[in-house]
This record gives structure tokens, C-alpha cells and sequence, in this order.
């Protein structure tokens, strides 16, 4: 069967409307598992040692004291595991190497950032694991490290990687550098565009690191058998990604892995990488017990991949009606201890709403004395576009042209032939910037001291490897198992609704669970906003391999031919016209013969979807700024998305309020804080301060279908756009309030206030 | 290292375990009475999913020594429902959509019905002030508040 | 570790003299639990104080208040009475963290934890508020102000515990009100408090004032300067002015995670005006 079904407009029954989840009374009664709710008996506790430097070379490591304390059973270090070579896999929207996906891990010449795990220990008790970690001596020489961006790439900076030489730079440099990787995208001419331009605006940003902030710290359980086969349960947004990585770092074949995703309290991106997994299967390999590893949220914060913090230069040429000729970016983003920022996504999102002639994208990946870096929610996107729509914004004032108005004249729409390769298909831009300008929001009365700015976001989405499996029972009721983490506890509702709508049944008869990795055929990740798009693509490719076996059977047992059973309202139909008649048999009465007439009927899907459709959101937010602190309020916020198709509209409605809110933090109070050890001084929800319900308000939400064709019920992916615009639009909203323009990250009340000053003071 | 023994009401039911003194209770419940409902977020007090109530108090158990809990009542998330029956506020977070992984609830719930014993008729400023005390990364808080003033609503008869 | 919960104060101060230095006395626990985490504080014996009937009292006397060093945050809060007459020391006792923490920690630990953010500080110093201190040798009393010397630092001598707070009676018009500034609406600790407590005369002229801030130095500081600014004025706008540029040359801040030498000097003078002018709104309300 083809792995593209087109969208079919028709009637809806179920798809679209809100029924309740089935993981939903679990998640109220405490019931459901998380990662750390898992436990298997004789079970011992793995505790990390990490580096407290920012740099230093591992001279040696003596376990010696820790081995023999009494309740320690099993201690590992680089020693115990193999050397990676250099190769690349795809984590969500980017690669990683194994080569540092092992370093990253346990580190091996060097501890690279402060948090970098050294060595690890197995014993009875926390407390004793805790001591065991004390007794560990390593010897370290300790290294000038670097942390900002723009530093780290400056001649002379000190150096992670000896071996590092810039890739995508013609010849080969001959010093390494902490730039791993320059990339280059565009289209046109910039320089002929910029003469063309009657108003060019030029502007500089820098943005700190922020976490992807999940409530639930890292947690697994493994346990590993004489045989040479290990059972691990873990928080993960991909197990079979997970089995893929510790398959390799530990050198078991995959299928000795068997992998079973807990319920997951927050990914966002962060869950996609192993941290303590392969850590915990060895441990349990040399203790001869089941390990359970569950990290600290000091741990979360010093060693888990953050996004990149930023330096991005924008410039931008317009004629004085407002349309764009011409329009460039440098994007220099921290990869962390090894390469692999977010930079190309970024590179790739800073301009794509627009339709340009000219344009032109530099990126570098730069490595820094910090955690490697992961996804985090639309990686690298809101990044860029804070540096992009507060340039245009600053244009459209300029200009005295209305922001949406001056975004209409340039946005992208279907034909749109983007700088990075492909041309766009049928897309909502229009439409959500339409009806973000159509909204009571943004025509409302300001007061003093209160300013409204406007963002937008794009995001590719993704499809990728999937498959599920749709089992009918006996009774009736259909058992569908998916290999897509479930990871905002939307996705088995929005899945079983798909095959309901197939089927022509109730929500209720169909039960969806997430299988572990030996129940199904490779998943990739919930990452990318794939989810309902991919599964929800491969479920329905399954639904209707179970339509046909039920058509089948339904003609062998009323004797009439194939062609004269039509499949409608969960019932088995003369197709009508000339054909033959019988008398309707539903599905649970197939069911019930299934056995006599052939066997269990069941469908399956193995894909690599394809045709994601691009989600396009616009951001209307109200600030009041108090001028005496610096103090930023969000009075009102509206989020304005094309989602495709919202098969759940309540789920949907989350993950836009969801995003917005994150980037409200990002733009806010979120940032790592370095001393100048390059120690992180904040690894704590006190001092890393993501948004609490007192500061913001309800966000209101907006949602546009305009169908993507490469998708059955016309599905985009919605969960990354969310967050992209909201730094913008607040950055947007303080200009509009107080007439400055603010290029850090994050606005904070320091910062406000400082610009506040020296312009009163440039006045006076 | 002698542990120490402490009883305790727990849900309303007696309960007795073994301690080692820097253990808090939090850890007591999910790891000695194995009620792994209450979360544990980040360990000092800052995020709120640990959140239970001891003596009618509202609090979190990542800040309270397990020793502490003798001859205290204590409940948790896994007494909040009566039988078969879901508290109006769990029946009212499912409808509203008021969670997506689910992680911050049992410790948003416990915070909410605490709320709620002490005013029926709270305002949204109330409400989001009384759970400031309790992160969520998922929602934005959106639906978490209108699930709780629908609850409030319900419980008042209205 | 070992952990005892005597029913009376001298049984306490028994096992804090006996303790040779090693013993942390356990009211709420949200800090002593946070630096026992974290490896700060390595206790060999808690001493939970939370049985002793005289720590967890509020007494009433004829306008003076007696309030027990373990009562909680919450308990003040809840206690009506008090928080008509002290509303300035109910705002800063408010905003010890959100209400799960508020519902353990305790007026006296967050004194004695001597964090010099502490926000029921500064406005137990407006007030006027006087610490009973219980010991080996007997009782004493200490000035808030006077009693924490720096980060971390009491005047405390080992075996010594603070058993309660001693709040005058309020003369009529009075008035007080402490404010904080904070990054998010909740959960932060205080870059800058400002605690301003006064007293309006008939005519509405300001006969007397204290004023505190938090955050800006090693301690909370008492301000005479800025309460000058007020006495002797209606609490205008001229006044408010001094009181602000008072309130901020007072300040001897740094640079920290939670904001800067200059954020502080400048908010510092911001959030005194303002919370003058509660102050003075809620003195004039006063009978």
C-alpha cells in the first residue's frame, strides 16, 4: 500500500470533536507509570561521578576505595566501554555522531563541561551509591575553558577538540577551530537586493541557553540477563532510537535489547538522546542485578542537552512600500562539548515565511565548555526568527506600514520557492495572518505604558519511519499498538479516533497503547511534530488493511462476491446498484467468526511517511512594562495556527497554549547562569525560573485548517510552532510600549530597566 | 545505621515503615509504601509536584523528613477519589484536557483540592496564585485553571 | 543522624548544649532539608522543636502580639486579628515561597537561616519586633535588626534557640507594608525588600517611621535616614522622594545570579516609595 494517502474531504464523525483520552483516569489517580515508577525486586541504585570542571584533561581514575565499599556491586568508567568511531544517526530533526554520543555518555581524554559524567557506580542504597561516588578519586589538569559563543570562535580561544577542523569551509583551514561546521543556504543575488533596498535595517542579537525545563528528571530501570539480553524501561521520546544507541555503545546486537517507553513527564526534545540508559544495562551487566537510575534535577540542569545559546546578525532591505529584495543572517549558535547545534534548522526557518528572491544564511557550529546540546522544541527556530521578525518589525514601523500588512506583501504561499531546496505546497500563512488581523485582539485598546506586538513562526514538521499494528479481538473491540511515544498524552486519543473514523465505530471500542521495541518494526522519534501526522498516517493504512479482511471475510460467509460488499458505518454493505444483496453484518459479528473463517484479522503498517505539511502560527501578545523595575507583564496572547486538520481540538488547543507559554519563559527569565569557572550556578527551579501560573494569563487560540493533501484527514504537525514566535513577539510588544528595541535574551528586568535609563539619560 | 520505625495514617489507613533519618517523606512514600502517585520534580521545594497534605496542611514532602510523619495523617493522590468515583476536580481536569503528560497533576490536583476546601468561589488570580507553588511545562496553565474554577463551580452546586 | 522532638524548651536546650556544635535545630525544614540535600549542612542530631507549646503559640495582649518561633507561615497569615494589625509583617511572611512551602516554614527559621533575603525580615524590623532568646544561661532579648550579623550569622551562642517574637502594641494610624521585587510573580527569591512601618498623628502628619530594606546588603538593614525623609511630613510626594534616594544610598548590594549592584541601588529606592504609600493609605484607614 502506498505510504502517501491523499486528503479525502468528507463528513466527520469522530475526527474533530473532543472525547476523553483513555490514558486520562490513570494520569488523575497517580496510577500511571512514569520512569521512576518502575521498580523490579533485588534492585540496585546507579549514581553518576561528573566532572566538577568546565574543561580538564582525565589523567587518571582510581575506583579502587569505591569497589570494595560494602553494598557496592558494580562500578564502571570510559575503560568499560568501547571506543566509537565516527559515525552519524539521525535524533529527531538532527544527527548525532556516536563517536561523542559515547564521550557525552562517559567521558574519555577530557571532562568537557561541568556535569560531564566520569564514572559510575551500582549499589544497595542511594546513601551507600552517594558514598561510593566520594570514594572515587580522579586526577584532573584543569583546562581554560570558553562558554559564549562568539568567544569560542575567536583565534586563540581555548581549544575542546585538537582534531576539530571547520567542515564547509574551502581549502581546509589549518588551525582546528571551536567552529565545527559553517553552513551556507540561499538563493539569488543579496548584494544587487540590497542596492535595490530603499530602507535597510541591521541588527544584532545574542540569546543565553535555556532548558526544555520537563517536570520529570531522567529516570530508567535495566535489567540484564546471563544470557547476553537486556530489558530497560526508560522516559524516553523514542525507544527505539534509545535501543539503537545503547545497542551501539555497548556493542549487543539490537534485537538482545528490549526497550519498554514509561509514561514520559515531559520531553520536548530532551528525551531524545541516551544519558544514564547504557550507563544503567552495563551496571546491571557486571552486578548481575537490575539497575535503576533516576537523575537529580541538579543533574537534569548541569549535564542534559539545553538548546544553543546565540550571536545572529540580521539584515534586511526593503523598497519604501515594504517588499523585501534582499535579506541575510549570521547565525552562530553553541553546540555544546561536541558538534551538532541546531544550526541548519534554524538557518533553515529564519526567512521561509517570506517569499525572497534574494537571501542569503550563514550558520556556524560552535563548540563550548557546556552540555552537548539537544532539541528543544522547533530547534534553533525561535532562535532565529527572534532576530528576523524584530528586524521586520522594526522595518514595518519604519515604514509606517502595518506589521501584518507588511507580512502579507511578503509571506510565502503555495509556489513559494524556498532558499534551502524545496518549493512549498499548499500552506496557511495567509490565512492565520488573515485572521490574526481579523481578531478582537488586535484591534483592543492599549493604556499607558502597554504596547501589542506581532510574531510568526514556520516549522517543516517531519515524517519518518513508522509502524503500528491494529489488531481486531474476538469481541469486537480493536486492540491498536503504536510505536510513537505518547509523549503529551494526546496521541493515543487523536490515533484511536483515526481508526474509529475508518471504521465506522466507536471511539470507545478501539483500545491504543504504545508497544514496546520487540512488539513492532523501527520508529523514529516522537520528535519533529510528527506524531499525529506519521502514526496517524500509518493507523490508517492499517485500518484499512482491516476493512478489506473484513470485506473478504464478510463475502465468504454471505457467499456473494468481493465487489458487492461496501465497508459503511462499521457495518459490511451491499455496495448497491446492480450488485448482489445480503443482509449487513457489523463488525463484531466478523469478529466472532474470525476464527472459523480464516483466522484473527489484523492490519499493519511499515512506512516512512512522507509529504509532512509545514505549520505556519501568528502571535498577538499585550505587555505592560514597568518603567520603574524594568518589569514585564503579559496582559493578553493569542496564538493563531494553521494545524491542518485538528483531529483532537482540545489537545491541539494545548499544545498551542503549551508552546506559547515556554517561549513566554524563554523570552522572559530562562537562561543558564556560568561563573567564571564556567560552573553552572542556577541547576534548580529556583533560580532557573520557567513561568508559574500568577505570570501569565489564558491564552487564547485560534485554529486553521487549510488541509495537507499528503494526509488522509489533511493533517499538519502543531506541536513546534508554538514556540517559535513568542520571544519576537514580546520583544515586539516592550518596542511598542516603550519605544526601545531590546536584542538580548532575556528580557530581563535588569536589562529593560538599563535601556530604560540610558535612553532617558541619552535624552536629558 | 539504625532506621528509625514511624506509623502514620496514610489515605486512611494505618501505616507503618522503617527510615533512615535524612530521608524525607517523600521518599518514604514512593520507595517504602510503594504510593508512587506523588512526584518527585526537583527535590527543594521549587516545583510542587511532590505536594501532599499532612494534618489538613498542604505542603511538599521533598521538605519534610519521613521521621516527622508519626502519628500524622497524610494524603496523597491516591486517596483523592472515593471508590469508584473520581473527585469533581479529577473528573474536570480529563474533561478540560487540563493535562498532557500527566507529571505535575497528582501534585496540581492535591494543591487544587486544598484550595477549594478553603474557598468555593475562588477567582482566576486566586486560583493561579494558590498554584503557583506547582510547575507545568506542558499546558501554560490554560486549561489546568479553567478545569478548577468548572470544578469549583460544580462543587458549589452550580 | 539522629533525630529527637523534645516537648519542652529546656529539654531542647539540653540537647543543643550537649550537641557540641553538631545539632541543627528542625522547625519547617525548607531550608535546613535543601542544604542537608546539597551536602551544605552534615547535622549528627535535629533537633524538631515543632512539640514545644511556647514556639507554636500566637498570644494576644492587649495589642501586643507573642508569636511562637515555629507558628507557620500559614498560621500567621490565617490568624485575622494579626493581620489587621500587621498587615506589612503578613505581606512578607506571604511571599516566603508558595503556599506548600508556607505551610512549614516558620517565622523563626527564616530569621535564624539569616539569608540576607529573608522576607519576613524587613518588616519585623519596621515593626519594631524583638526576639526572645531562650539558652543554658537563661533568656535574653535581641533587636531583629541587631540579631543576624551576616549571611548565615546569628548572634546565637551554641545551645541558644529563638523561642518567640515580641511585637509592641500599634498606636492608632498606624500603618505598614512590605514589598519585594521579584523577576516572576512567585517562587523568587527577593532581589530588593522594602518595609516601611509608620505612625500618622491627628492632623495626618507622620510622627513616626522605621524603615527596612532586605536583599541589598550582608543583613536587613535598618534605615534611619529614610525614615527621616517621612517624619515630620504628610508622606508627599517630595517626601517620598528623599525616602527613595535615602532608601537607595543606604544599599551596599553585589552582583549575583538574582540581579545587579545597580538594579538593586535603583529598585531599592522604588519599592520603599511604594510601599510608604501603602503604608501611609493603611495608617489612615487605621483607627
Amino acid at each position: 500500500m502506498s505510504t502517501m494517502l491523499k486528503y479525502q474531504e468528507k463528513e466527520l464523525k469522530i475526527v474533530g470533536t473532543r472525547p476523553l483520552r483513555p490514558d486520562g483516569v490513570d494520569k488523575v489517580t497517580g496510577r500511571a507509570r512514569f520512569g521512576a515508577d518502575y521498580n523490579l525486586p533485588g534492585q540496585l541504585i546507579g549514581k553518576v561521578l561528573r566532572s566538577p570542571h568546565a574543561h580538564a584533561r582525565i589523567k587518571a581514575i582510581d575506583t579502587s576505595a569505591a569497589r570494595v565499599l560494602p553494598g557496592v556491586k558494580a562500578v564502571v568508567t570510559r575503560d568499560d566501554f568501547a571506543e566509537m568511531p565516527d559515525e552519524y544517526a539521525a535524533v529527531g530533526e538532527m544527527m548525532i555522531n556516536f563517536r561523542d554520543v559515547t564521550r557525552n555518555m562517559m567521558a574519555r581524554e577530557k571532562a568537557l563541561y561541568d556535569g560531564h559524567p566520569v564514572a559510575a557506580v551500582a549499589a544497595t542504597s542511594e546513601s551507600v551509591a552517594r558514598e561510593a561516588l566520594a570514594l572515587i578519586k580522579v586526577e584532573y589538569e584543569v583546562l581554560p575553558h570558553v562558554i559564549d559563543v562568539v568567544e569560542a570562535m575567536q583565534p586563540g580561544a581555548p581549544l575542546l577538540h585538537e582534531d576539530q577542523y571547520t567542515l564547509g569551509v574551502k581549502p581546509k583551514p589549518d588551525h582546528p577551530s571551536n567552529v565545527a561546521k559553517r553552513l551556507e543556504f540561499g538563493r539569488g543575488d543579496v548584494v544587487a537586493g540590497f542596492k535595490e533596498a530603499d530602507l535597510i535595517v541591521e541588527r544584532e542579537f545574542n540569546t543565553k541557553p535555556v532548558h526544555q525545563g520537563y517536570i520529570e528528571p531522567q529516570a530508567c530501570l535495566a535489567s540484564y540477563s546471563e544470557d547476553g539480553q537486556a530489558e530497560l524501561w526508560t522516559s524516553t521520546q523514542g525507544h527505539f532510537v534509545f535501543r539503537a544507541q545503547c545497542a551501539k555503545v555497548l556493542q549487543m546486537d539490537v534485537s538482545k535489547i528490549r526497550v519498554t517507553p514509561t509514561e514520559i513527564g515531559g520531553g520536548f526534545g530532551g528525551k531524545n538522546n541516551i544519558y544514564n540508559e547504557a550507563l544503567a544495562i552495563a551496571l546491571s551487566r557486571k552486578s548481575h542485578r537490575p539497575v535503576k537510575m533516576v537523575m537529580t534535577r541538579e543533574e537534569v540542569f548541569r549535564a542534559t542537552g539545553p538548546t544553543s545559546g546565540a550571536n545572529v546578525k540580521v539584515r534586511i532591505g526593503c523598497t519604501r512600500d515594504g517588499k523585501i529584495t534582499a535579506a541575510e543572517a549570521e547565525l552562530n549558535f553553541q553546540a555544546g562539548a561536541f558538534p551538532g547545534s541546531p544550526v541548519a534548522q534554524a538557518s533553515m526557518c529564519a526567512f521561509t515565511r517570506y517569499d525572497l528572491a534574494n537571501v542569503r544564511v550563514v550558520g556556524n557550529d560552535v563548540t563550548v565548555n557546556r552540555p552537548k546540546v539537544a532539541a528543544y522544541r522547533a530547534p534553533g527556530a525561535p532562535i532565529a526568527v527572534f532576530g528576523v521578525e524584530s528586524v521586520i518589525d522594526e522595518m514595518a514601523k519604519k515604514l509606517g506600514i502595518d506589521p501584518i500588512e507588511f507580512r502579507l506583501k511578503n509571506a510565502a504561499r503555495e509556489g513559494t520557492q524556498t532558499y534551502y531546496g524545496p518549493k512549498l505546497g499548499p500552506i496557511g500563512y495567509v490565512q492565520t495572518l488573515e485572521q490574526a488581523r481579523a481578531h478582537p485582539h488586535y484591534s483592543a485598546p492599549l493604556g499607558p505604558n502597554q504596547g501589542r506586538g506581532i510574531a510568526t513562526g514556520f516549522w517543516f514538521n517531519i515524517g519518518n519511519e513508522t509502524t503500528c499494528s491494529l489488531n481486531l479481538q474476538e469481541d469486537g473491540s480493536l486492540t491498536l499498538v503504536l510505536g510513537t511515544v505518547d509523549v503529551a498524552g494526546g496521541s493515543r486519543a487523536a490515533m484511536a479516533m483515526m481508526v474509529a473514523e475508518e471504521l465506522g465505530i466507536d471511539y470507545e471500542s478501539v483500545s491504543a497503547i504504545v508497544g514496546d521495541t520487540s512488539t513492532l518494526g523501527f520508529n523514529f522519534l516522537t520528535a519533529g511534530s510528527r506524531s499525529t501526522f506519521a502514526s496517524g498516517m500509518a493507523c490508517v493504512i492499517a485500518s484499512r488493511q482491516v476493512i478489506e479482511k473484513l470485506r473478504q471475510r464478510a463475502a465468504k460467509i454471505r457467499e456473494v462476491p468481493l465487489e458487492a460488499v461496501a465497508w459503511k458505518d462499521g457495518h459490511a454493505r451491499p455496495a448497491g446498484g446492480d450488485v448482489a444483496q445480503f443482509a449487513p453484518m457489523s463488525l463484531a459479528e466478523i469478529a466472532k467468526m474470525a476464527g472459523k473463517t480464516g483466522g484473527a484479522i489484523a492490519g499493519h503498517a511499515e512506512i516512512n511517511a512522507q509529504g509532512a505539511g509545514p505549520g505556519f502560527g501568528v502571535h498577538i501578545v499585550d505587555v505592560e512594562v514597568d518603567r520603574q523595575t524594568g518589569s514585564i507583564s503579559i496582559l493578553r496572547y493569542t496564538v493563531v495556527q494553521d494545524v491542518g486538520k485538528a483531529i483532537h481540538p482540545a489537545y491541539v488547543e494545548g499544545q498551542l497554549q503549551g508552546g506559547a507559554v515556554q517561549g513566554i519563559g524563554w523570552a522572559l527569565n530562562e537562561e543558564y547562569v556560568y561563573g567564571d569557572d564556567g560552573v553552572l550556578q542556577n541547576p534548580g527551579f529556583l533560580d532557573y525560573r520557567v513561568p508559574v501560573a500568577s505570570d501569565v494569563p489564558f491564552i487564547d487560540t485560534v485554529i486553521v485548517e487549510v488541509p495537507n493533501p499528503n494526509h488522509p484527514y489533511g493533517v499538519r504537525g502543531c506541536g513546534e510552532v508554538p514556540i517559535i514566535a513568542p520571544m519576537a513577539a514580546i520583544a515586539n510588544a516592550v518596542e511598542n510600549a516603550i519605544g526601545l528595541r531590546l536584542c538580548e535574551q532575556p528580557l530581563s528586568p535588569p536589562r529593560v530597566l538599563k535601556a530604560i535609563d540610558d535612553a532617558a539619560a541619552a535624552k536629558g | 545505621m539504625a532506621l528509625n520505625h514511624v506509623s502514620a495514617t496514610v489515605n486512611g489507613d494505618r501505616v507503618e515503615f522503617l527510615c533512615e533519618t535524612g530521608h524525607t517523606l517523600l521518599e518514604a512514600l514512593r520507595d517504602e509504601l510503594r504510593l508512587t502517585g506523588t512526584k518527585e520534580g526537583c527535590g527543594t521545594g521549587d516545583c510542587g509536584a511532590c505536594s501532599v497534605i499532612v494534618d489538613g496542611r498542604l505542603l511538599c514532602s521533598c521538605l519534610m523528613l519521613a521521621v516527622e510523619a508519626e502519628g500524622k495523617s497524610i494524603q496523597t493522590i491516591e486517596g483523592m477519589a472515593t471508590g469508584e468515583s473520581l473527585h469533581p476536580l479529577q473528573r474536570k481536569f480529563i474533561e478540560h484536557a487540563a493535562l498532557q503528560c500527566g507529571i505535575c497533576t497528582p501534585g496540581i490536583l492535591i494543591a487544587a483540592r486544598s484550595l477549594l476546601e478553603r474557598n468555593q468561589n475562588p477567582t482566576e488570580s486566586e486560583v493561579r496564585y494558590w498554584l503557583a507553588g506547582n510547575l507545568c511545562r506542558c499546558t501554560g496553565y490554560h486549561k489546568i485553571v479553567e478545569a478548577v474554577l468548572d470544578a469549583a463551580r460544580e462543587m458549589r452546586g452550580g | 543522624m539522629r533525630y529527637e522532638a523534645p516537648k519542652t524548651l529546656e529539654e531542647a536546650i539540653a540537647l543543643l548544649s550537649g550537641a557540641n556544635g553538631q545539632a541543627r535545630v528542625l522547625a519547617g525544614g525548607t531550608d535546613l532539608l535543601i542544604q542537608m540535600r546539597s551536602g551544605r549542612a552534615d547535622p549528627g542530631l535535629l533537633v524538631d522543636i515543632k512539640a514545644i507549646p511556647e514556639m507554636k503559640s500566637i498570644v494576644a495582649d492587649a495589642g501586643s502580639y507573642r508569636i511562637g518561633a515555629a507558628v507557620t507561615c500559614m498560621e500567621l497569615i490565617e490568624n485575622e486579628a494579626f493581620a489587621q494589625g500587621w498587615p506589612g509583617i503578613v505581606d512578607g511572611v506571604s511571599l516566603i515561597g508558595s503556599i506548600q512551602v508556607k505551610g512549614r516554614a516558620t517565622i523563626g527559621g527564616n530569621l535564624c537561616n539569616a539569608s540576607p533575603a529573608a522576607d519576613s525580615v524587613p518588616a519585623l524590623i519596621a515593626a519594631g519586633a524583638v526576639v526572645c532568646i531562650v539558652g543554658p544561661q537563661g533568656r535574653r532579648e535581641a533587636l531583629v535588626e541587631e540579631f543576624v550579623s551576616g549571611p548565615g550569622k546569628t548572634s546565637l551562642a551554641n545551645g541558644e534557640l529563638v523561642a518567640s517574637f515580641l511585637l509592641p502594641r500599634r498606636a492608632p494610624h498606624s500603618g505598614d507594608a512590605y514589598l519585594r521585587f521579584t523577576p516572576r510573580t512567585e517562587m523568587d527569591i527577593a532581589v530588593v525588600g522594602a518595609a516601611v512601618n509608620l505612625t500618622l498623628d491627628d492632623k495626618g502628619i507622620c510622627s513616626r517611621a522605621r524603615v527596612s530594606l532586605g536583599a541589598v546588603a550582608a543583613r536587613a538593614l535598618l534605615v534611619p535616614e529614610a525614615a527621616a525623609a517621612l517624619i515630620g511630613t504628610r508622606v508627599d510626594e517630595a517626601a517620598l522622594e528623599r525616602l527613595a534616594a535615602a532608601a537607595s544610598a543606604a544599599c551596599r548590594p553585589i552582583d549575583d545570579k538574582r540581579g545587579t549592584k545597580d538594579f538593586r541601588i535603583k529598585v531599592a529606592g522604588v519599592m520603599a516609595r511604594r510601599a510608604a504609600g501603602i503604608a501611609t493609605e493603611r495608617a489612615r484607614r487605621r483607627n
